[in-house]
């Protein structure tokens, strides 16, 4: 082939195709710096464990369990004369249980709750809300502090004095107050819950931090640059300041998971949601019919609800914490 | 430094009327009204229902409620309880608020201690099991559900054990029993000995600052000791002087009550403080007056204590500044379950009630008290770094 022609009219790669590679190759990077700390990965199997337990619920529903028993909601177990009951495959199972026949060890493998219902049925099913909910919180949250941070630190005074005093005024209420009495007044579920929850979260302390991030990008030669060239305002906001943002948006993310699983479990143990079921309100009903403080002989009921939030708030807390070491590289130990 | 603060101050200021204009917008935005308590009963003739409302007001446009709101407010005028009618809802709150600041200091305080000097001791033992296991037992800690882990503690150290009480904060048969002089039938004991505890805390505390400030000139050493002589001074000073009083008995009563909340809250929370001062303070080490310290031959501690640990203070004040609202929200689920009647179980319970004056008198009031508790760190955190003042 002759030196002279040459690329000029030969085809490059697609566009997509480039930038499809160069994220790979990024992943791959942060992947390699957030597996170094054995912290993170064990967060990381935590949620992934969460996330295999609410899977396997509704196969479990549609094959091995029988629903009008098994149901989180509405079971109840007819061969067993006194409920709560401890769990069958406890060694002297057949003296604790009244039941009208023998059962099988693996008939109720966490007991069943006051009113009848089998516990890990409801522990499975609250796991799907619980993951909806933080999520839901988690995506609010971000949209809301990555565009007021950008847009706040891109156009600065009037602008930006007005955000920043509404975020002042968000950041400093104490959620549950406001939550307690926004829930008595209205009527909260699931999704109110998590829409309210990602403007207080949203607009507070995040804003702040994505902002003074967000004005160290600002003065950067290519913001210039994409100026001159007379890329409107919006473009150069959205195309330019959010994607530096987002690693630190989606660290914020994580922690945003779990306030907001905790901050649901509370205002449900509190009885003040509208929600069918979640490990908050499994706590409630057992404190409400009194058997939370008794003995451990109701292990079944106390435990297994306050675990699981503990692990799965840990989880995304630590898969946060590993994070920051992969956004912030002075955290790193090398 | 005064004119930050008055800045500061003014900053403070509009967020407390921005506050309040939320608080009216929900209050409007509620579906039906403040009277829909005392109208629903079917008895009430309409006319009497619409003649009410035009008495209280509620048919006047929009803005001149808004005033009005803002004009009560100012005057103190939180209107009526109806729960605990006719009890005016200042005089409720009055009542509650000293059980709450001293709860929420104490706790605050000693978790914030435990969690820097746990912190401190952390971060200079890089790697290894010890790191590891300090941040997932800190993070287990910090991650427990707070209502559960408090009914826990209730249940191992008040009703197994009985060491501890059960909750509330005084014991009705030793304080009813309890003659106090000058206080003869009128005025409430509990603010009597609560002010009287607040008064005390809040002198030693004083007293001690006064100490550290006097020691600066000696060295080290003697320094050190006459620090820790001098602290050991004023407890004993505050116990006699509390032993001596016909009161001590009812402020041990409250000291004992107040032990179990503060254990808790320092568990769940030490965790976090502890994390933030061990990063900031890994941050702090790779700094080059580090090396130079050593280099000099400074031991150990003192490289740890006075150079690290006081550059590592600031980024966990500005983190425990971040989370106060946090803490003031964990501060009303801690008194929920040890049933200290301060300002949050108070919330609550007018909440459930329905109480909507009570309601938005004590939302008014822990927005205040959020507010107040801000402004006090901001200043306090410019005091500690000049570059805040100047900025």
């Amino acid at each position: 082939m002759n030196a002279t022609t040459g690329s000029l009219t030969q085809s490059h790669p697609a566009l997509w195709r480039i930038r499809l590679r160069l994220a790979w190759k990024s992943l791959r990077s942060g992947w390699a710096l957030y597996s170094e700390n054995p912290v993170g990965l064990v967060g990381l199997a935590l949620i992934a464990a969460f996330g295999l337990m609410a899977l396997i619920h509704p196969i479990l529903m549609a094959t091995v369990w029988h629903p009008p028993i098994y149901d989180p909601l509405i079971g109840y177990d007819r061969e067993i004369i006194v409920h709560p009951s401890p769990p069958t495959w406890v060694p002297n199972a057949a003296e604790e249980i009244t039941s009208l026949s023998p059962l099988p060890p693996f008939r109720h493998i966490l007991g069943t709750d006051p009113l009848g219902r089998d516990v890990l049925s409801q522990l499975m099913f609250s796991t799907r809300s619980e993951f909806a909910l933080g999520i839901m919180a988690a995506l609010v949250t971000v949209l809301i502090a990555t565009t007021v941070g950008a847009v706040s630190a891109y156009f600065g005074g009037l602008v930006d004095a007005i955000l920043m005093r509404i975020a002042d005024v968000m950041f400093m209420l104490p959620f549950i107050a406001i939550l307690i009495v926004l829930s008595s007044l209205f009527d909260f579920q699931m999704v109110h819950l998590a829409l309210v929850y990602g403007l207080l979260a949203g607009f507070g302390g995040n804003t702040m931090v994505i902002k003074s991030q967000a004005l160290t990008v600002k003065v950067k030669a290519y913001i210039e640059a994409a100026r001159v060239a007379g890329g409107s305002d919006l473009h150069i906001i959205f195309t330019h300041l959010v994607p530096n943002l987002l690693p630190l948006s989606f660290l914020f993310m994580m922690v945003t998971v779990t306030n907001a699983i905790f901050s649901e479990a509370v205002l449900s143990f509190l009885g003040l949601l509208n929600i069918r079921m979640s490990w908050g309100i499994m706590i409630q009903i057992t404190q409400a019919a009194g058997y939370l403080l008794i003995s451990w002989k109701y292990w079944y009921l106390m435990f297994p609800a306050g675990i699981a939030i503990s692990l799965l708030c840990s989880a995304f807390y630590l898969v946060g914490r590993a994070m920051d070491e992969v956004v912030n590289p002075r955290l790193r130990k090398r | 430094m005064g004119r930050y603060v008055l800045r500061r101050s003014a900053q403070i200021l509009l967020t407390l009327f921005l506050f309040q204009t939320l608080l009216f917008v929900i209050l409007t935005a509620m579906p039906g009204d403040v009277t829909n308590q005392m109208l629903n009963n079917p008895d009430v003739p309409p006319a009497v229902a619409a003649e009410t409302r035009r008495a209280l007001g509620l048919d006047d446009p929009v803005l001149v409620q808004y005033g009005r709101w803002w004009w009560n407010f100012i005057r103190g005028d939180l209107g009526v309880s109806y729960s605990e009618y006719p009890e005016p809802v200042v005089d409720i709150i009055r009542e509650r608020i000293p059980r709450t600041l001293t709860l929420f200091l104490t706790a605050s305080l000693v978790q914030f201690l435990v969690g820097f000097a746990l912190g401190r001791v952390l971060a200079w033992r890089r790697g290894g099991l010890f790191e590891y296991g300090s941040t997932i037992v800190g993070v287990m800690f910090y991650t427990v559900f707070t209502p559960w882990f408090g009914l826990m503690m209730i249940f191992i150290f008040g009703a197994r054990l009985r060491w501890l009480p059960l909750g509330k904060f005084l014991d009705p048969m030793l304080w009813s029993q309890a003659v106090i002089p000058g206080l003869e039938g009128s005025g409430s004991k509990g603010n009597y000995v609560f002010g009287r505890l607040l008064l005390t805390a809040g002198l030693a505390v004083m007293l001690w600052l006064v100490m550290v400030v006097i020691t600066r000139k000696m060295p080290r050493r003697r320094r050190l000791q006459t620090l820790q002589l001098g602290t050991a001074g004023l407890l004993v000073a505050a116990i006699v002087l509390w032993a001596a009083s016909d009161i001590g008995n009812l402020g041990w009563d409250i000291v004992k009550h107040m032990i179990l909340p503060v254990v808790t809250v320092t568990l769940v929370g030490f965790g976090r403080t502890m994390l933030t001062t061990r990063q900031t303070m890994l941050e702090t080490l790779g700094e080059d007056y580090i090396q130079t310290a050593r280099a000099k031959g400074l031991p150990e501690s003192e490289v740890r204590d006075r150079h690290a640990a006081r550059n590592a203070l600031l980024p966990v004040l500005t983190g425990l500044i971040i989370g106060l609202p946090y803490t003031l929200s964990g501060g009303i689920v801690t008194e929920t379950i040890f049933s200290w009647p301060g300002m949050g179980l108070t919330l609550l319970t007018a909440t459930n009630a329905e109480d909507v004056p009570l309601v938005m008198g004590t939302l008014s009031f822990i927005g205040v008290l959020s507010l107040g508790a801000h402004l006090a760190a901001d200043v306090m955190y410019a005091f500690l770094d000049p570059r805040i003042r100047y900025s």
